[in-house]
């Protein structure tokens, strides 16, 4: 862990988040609402009374979330300069993709998902031999690669959107809606959640455990492209035509995310205090405390526990709305529950029992796989009504 | 779910034993996972499937083994219930036994604390100030407010005591959430089946599993018009009113009368290019006796909600579309057809040569969407309607079918196609048969009854034989007609069995090594013979033959001979033919009374704000102990938070750097 005079200066800052803003933050608030005003503008018409709270919503989400967290916004614009770039050239035709220099090798969402796909594992070797090398300079390259593969992924999602539309108006939807597009998006929140708590920590030693699984996701990503095709754009059943989409998939995802990210700092806590074992490893070890270990666990575990609430309720009003029931024993429905349970079976011993240590680690690790089955293992192995992505 | 453990008991009466084991952490914990274990039971193992599925699978020990256990309705068994009993129990006797306190400590600042306990904190400062202790507490009590803690402040005689508290309903998070997953239980148990599964045990109740009119579904099998939750489905084709609901219930179902009728006005499908249902709503009138009629659109996530029952549009179906239909007999010698009309749904007893069979008709289909050709410039063709139905024999085997009304084009060349499959697993075998040039079956139709007229066979073989040995006939009298007969028998032979019997009958007959020479030649003039036949068949219908035949007429040919040699395959005695349809849609809907619907959205409202308040608003309490002296003040700090010991901890560093700063400047 490094400890800048900067960091320090940031700990004792005591003044409230409003009085840190800065003019820059007033900038970023102002384009965000100009964008979103925009996009009310133009579209309208096309969108019912919750798309508009929805919005808005998002508006303001994003906004906050640029001041709560700086590097949100350079990513945002980042990720809005080209989108709207590879938007303008598309024009009004799907088969510029194949003409444009810069589509066909960048940023059209395909191009641009494949880059996310070799930075992404390109980060996580790049954030091992950090580790080995102990180098900084190595490590801020793989933050960096972090990065661009995050702003890549979402850039090949807001242009996956548009691409819809340009298929046919009918077709058109955000890109949440199948297995081949919900990983791309579990990668970019995994790898955003993990960015924030390098940032706040002060920690890179970590990201090779965390890129780990996001490299997993990244080979099925592969795979799933190759293998099944699936990335092509298919339209929506009409099961799925609802604005409960926008925000029940990604608030799960955000669960999924942190899960994940628990799950891999669980391992980095038991491979810490396995080194701990050795004489003198305390000392020698790369890897951050354990005491900060289990601190990031916990709080990435608490987060994906609100989310996965959130979006496990949203889920049910959707079913009420869709399937007549709020509740069907679905296996899907089911598994989300087993998954919260397990969770909420860890919270409660953690905060009223005070378990703490390698149980607890080991206990997230085992937590992935009860989440990657909820995620997976039911479109794989189980039929229901949540057949969506098949594989 | 208890919050304060370690407390000795005092009163060890049994009733607070038992509160105890109930209200404790590791009950609750306990019934955590297993109620998740026992969830994970009824995703692996399909649930409410037919009785009938799950002895093929398990076999009849297993099968009882496995009913018994409640394993077929794992969410409704008894035992599952009782677990989700103990579970809303212990959650109960947890906020019983803990909110009292909780909601106390929300108020209570502890201005009794001693400075001992304070200097055990783990988080403690102190300071020895030359300022007087009032302009310590104002200099203070600024710092706390800027930052929203609330004070309260005592004054003990030889000292002070300020007490602040910041994040005071992260408590309230707690009782939240825990009265949220009662709610939801309780709720989630007002919708559930266990009236109705204790009415099925009782005997009030009888599941009722044959295929039956709602008029004839015995009473007992129908649930009260006033039963307060439910869920069921219902089709109401276009034009048609339904009072009903159909309840699924393992492997029969329940009937559940509704105080309106539902009639649908028009129901409408919209496709994607690629065939897949893009959007499908109904318009539904709801009659009520003595009341004006309801008019309203459903569609896919846009439910109608009558005075508590909601109503759903959830699938669609044919509505039993009416068909005209004609029937080519196969198997004659002279052209057989049979005009009828018929309906989707509907059941005919059909005479055939293989005795008596009923032809059931099962569904029609409008628009069937296919892949197109590469290089056609499209990515999608429309093969036109196409209806599908069962040719089932007196023992009750079935042969299912797929019939296209209007030929389809492959290559030019254009057919009707008609799938057959013995399973419903199987994929469809699919028989072309050449449309002719008026597009229609009738030159086919023609060709194969020519091949069925012994007559007609045996006159046309002898003039070919005449024809191809010429002058040689007069010196071997009788290899004309020997000929003749072997070309009559082939015939035979291929409208039996296609090539397949003639290769059958040489291996019967023929020595092994002079088989393929045999065959081929067999071969040939089977195909003499059937050219011959079609050349007869052109001339009868008019076309001259004398120069040759026309491309089309001889890839005709070639079509009809792939076509027939793999009839007798075909398993029907006749091909049906659709003609015209009109087509009557009908829709699914799914009807639904949820009570306890308001109770669990209360309980998600409860959970949701329990759950962000529990982890995002951290509880501190932090004290100020303040003594006068003659020099100035002595004042100590000291504070705990709920959670987080690292994140308490920086921000009580922070505390003491601004205090510091405040405390000491002019």
């Amino acid at each position: 862990m490094s400890v800048t005079q900067q960091n320090i200066l940031e700990q004792f800052d005591d003044r409230s988040l409003w009085q840190r803003l800065v003019w820059r933050d007033w900038v970023w608030a102002l384009l965000v609402l100009a964008g979103a005003g925009y996009a009310y503008v133009h579209y309208v018409e096309l969108m019912d009374g919750y798309e508009v709270a929805i919005l808005a919503g998002t508006a303001l989400s994003l906004i906050g979330l640029g001041w709560a967290w700086k590097p949100m916004q350079p990513l945002s614009l980042m990720v809005t300069v080209l989108s709207l770039g590879a938007i303008a050239l598309y024009g009004t035709s799907l088969a510029t993709a194949e003409s444009n220099f810069f589509l066909k090798y960048l940023i059209s969402s395909q191009s641009a998902i494949m880059w996310m796909s070799a930075l992404y594992v390109l980060a996580t070797a790049t954030y091992f031999m950090a580790l080995f090398a102990r180098s900084d300079y190595t490590a801020k390259v793989a933050s960096a690669l972090t990065w661009s593969a995050t702003t890549m992924g979402l850039v090949g999602l807001m242009v996956r959107w548009r691409e819809s539309y340009l298929i046919s108006a009918d077709v058109g939807h955000i890109p949440v809606s199948n297995l081949y597009e919900v990983f791309i998006l579990f990668s970019i929140i995994t790898a955003l959640l993990y960015l924030y708590y390098e940032g706040r920590y002060h920690t890179r030693a970590l990201g090779g455990f965390v890129l780990l699984v996001i490299s997993a996701a990244v080979g099925f990503l592969l795979w799933y492209t190759f293998d099944r095709e699936a990335h092509t754009i298919q339209p929506l059943v009409p099961a799925l035509q609802s604005y409960w989409m926008k925000i029940h998939v990604p608030a799960n995802f955000i669960g999924y995310g942190a899960f994940a990210l628990a799950a891999m700092v669980g391992f980095a806590y038991i491979f810490r205090h396995r080194q701990e074992q050795r004489p003198g490893g305390a000392a020698n070890s790369r890897l951050p405390a354990l005491e900060l270990l289990d601190d990031v666990m916990y709080k990435s575990i608490a987060l994906g526990f609100a989310f996965f609430t959130l979006a496990t309720i949203l889920g049910a009003l959707w079913a009420a709305e869709a399937w007549g029931g709020y509740w069907s024993w679905d296996p899907k429905e089911t598994w989300a529950l087993i998954v919260w349970l397990n969770y909420a079976a860890w919270l409660h011993m953690r905060l009223t029992k005070g378990w703490r240590g390698t149980p607890m680690a080991w206990w997230a690790v085992v937590g992935l796989f009860v989440t990657l089955f909820a995620f997976l293992g039911v479109n794989m192995f189980l039929s229901g009504l949540h057949s969506y992505g098949e594989l | 779910m208890s919050t304060v453990s370690n407390k000795p008991s005092r009163a060890v009466s049994r009733s607070s034993v038992l509160l105890e084991f109930l209200g404790s952490m590791n009950l609750a914990i306990t019934l955590l996972v297993t109620v998740a274990v026992a969830s994970i039971i009824g995703t692996v193992l399909k649930q409410n499937e037919a009785y009938q599925n799950y002895i093929v699978k398990f076999g009849p020990f297993w099968f009882e083994a496995f009913k018994s256990l409640g394993l077929y309705d794992v969410y409704s068994a008894g035992w599952f219930l009782v677990i989700l009993t103990f579970l809303v129990v212990s959650t109960s006797v947890c906020i019983y036994r803990n909110a009292p306190q909780m909601l106390r400590d929300m108020r209570s600042y502890r201005l009794n604390v001693q400075e001992q306990s304070l200097r055990a904190f783990h988080a403690n400062h102190s300071w020895t100030l030359a300022l007087p202790a009032a302009e310590v507490e104002r200099r203070l009590s600024n710092v706390m407010r800027s930052k929203g803690y609330r004070m309260r402040r005592k004054d003990h005689g030889d000292h002070q005591v300020i007490a602040a508290m910041n994040g005071v309903v992260n408590r309230l998070g707690y009782i939240f959430t825990h009265t949220a997953i009662v709610t939801i239980c309780i709720g989630g148990l007002l919708d559930g089946n266990l009236p109705l599964k204790l009415k099925e045990m009782s005997g009030q109740i009888k599941i009722e599993s044959r295929d039956l009119p709602a008029s004839q579904v015995p009473r007992e099998s129908w649930l009260s018009v006033q039963n307060p939750s439910f869920r069921g489905s219902v089709t109401v084709p276009e034009g048609s009113t339904a009072n009903i609901a159909f309840l699924q219930l393992r492997d029969g179902y329940l009937v559940q009368p509704l105080p309106f009728s539902i009639e649908l006005k028009d129901f409408r499908i919209e496709h994607y290019e690629s065939g897949q249902p893009k959007s499908f709503e109904s318009d539904l009138i709801i009659h009520e006796p003595d009341q004006e009629p309801v008019t309203a659109t459903i569609a896919v996530n846009h439910p109608l909600i009558h005075k508590g029952y909601a109503i759903y549009q959830s699938s669609f179906n044919d509505g039993g579309t009416h068909l005209d239909l004609n029937a080519w007999g196969f198997g004659r010698a002279q052209l057989e057809q049979q005009a009828f009309k018929s309906a989707v749904f509907e059941k005919l007893s059909v005479e055939t040569a293989q005795g008596t069979m009923t032809l059931e008709l099962d569904d029609f289909r409008l628009f069937n969407i296919n892949p197109a050709d590469e290089g056609s410039g499209k990515k999608f063709r429309n093969f036109g309607p196409n209806f599908t139905f069962k040719l089932r024999n007196a023992a009750g085997e079935a042969r299912e079918f797929e019939n296209y009304m209007l030929p389809v084009e492959f290559e030019g060349r254009r057919y009707f196609l008609s799938g057959v499959r013995d399973s419903v697993a199987d994929p469809f075998f699919y028989l072309h048969v050449p449309a002719d040039p008026k597009g229609s079956l009738e030159r086919f139709m023609r060709f194969n009854a020519l091949l069925q007229d012994t007559d007609r066979v045996a006159q046309i073989a002898q003039e070919t034989t005449r024809q191809t040995f010429g002058e040689a006939q007069l010196e071997k009298p009788d290899l004309h007609k020997e000929v003749a007969a072997t070309m009559q028998r082939l015939v035979a032979l291929f409208t039996q069995g296609g090539f397949d019997a003639v290769a059958e009958q040489v291996e019967k007959t023929v020595p092994e090594a002079k088989r393929g020479m045999v065959l081929d030649a067999y071969i040939k003039v089977l195909r003499n013979i059937l050219t011959a036949l079609y050349f007869d068949l052109l001339t009868t219908e008019g076309v001259d033959v004398s120069a040759g035949v026309t491309e089309s007429d001889s890839r005709f040919y070639d079509d009809s001979i792939n076509a027939l040699a793999v009839l007798s395959k075909y398993g029907s005695p006749f091909f049906l033919e659709l003609k015209s349809f009109e087509h009557v849609q009908a829709s699914g809907l799914q009807i639904a009374r949820a009570p306890g619907q308001t109770v669990v959205y209360i309980g998600f409202a409860l959970l949701i704000a329990g759950v962000f308040v529990m982890f995002y608003i951290h509880h501190r309490r932090l004290w100020f102990w303040l003594r006068e002296t003659e020099t100035g003040t002595e004042l100590l700090f000291a504070g705990t938070g709920n959670r987080e010991h690292r994140d308490f901890r920086l921000e009580f560093d922070q505390l003491i750097q601004v205090l510091d700063r405040q405390l000491r400047s002019g």
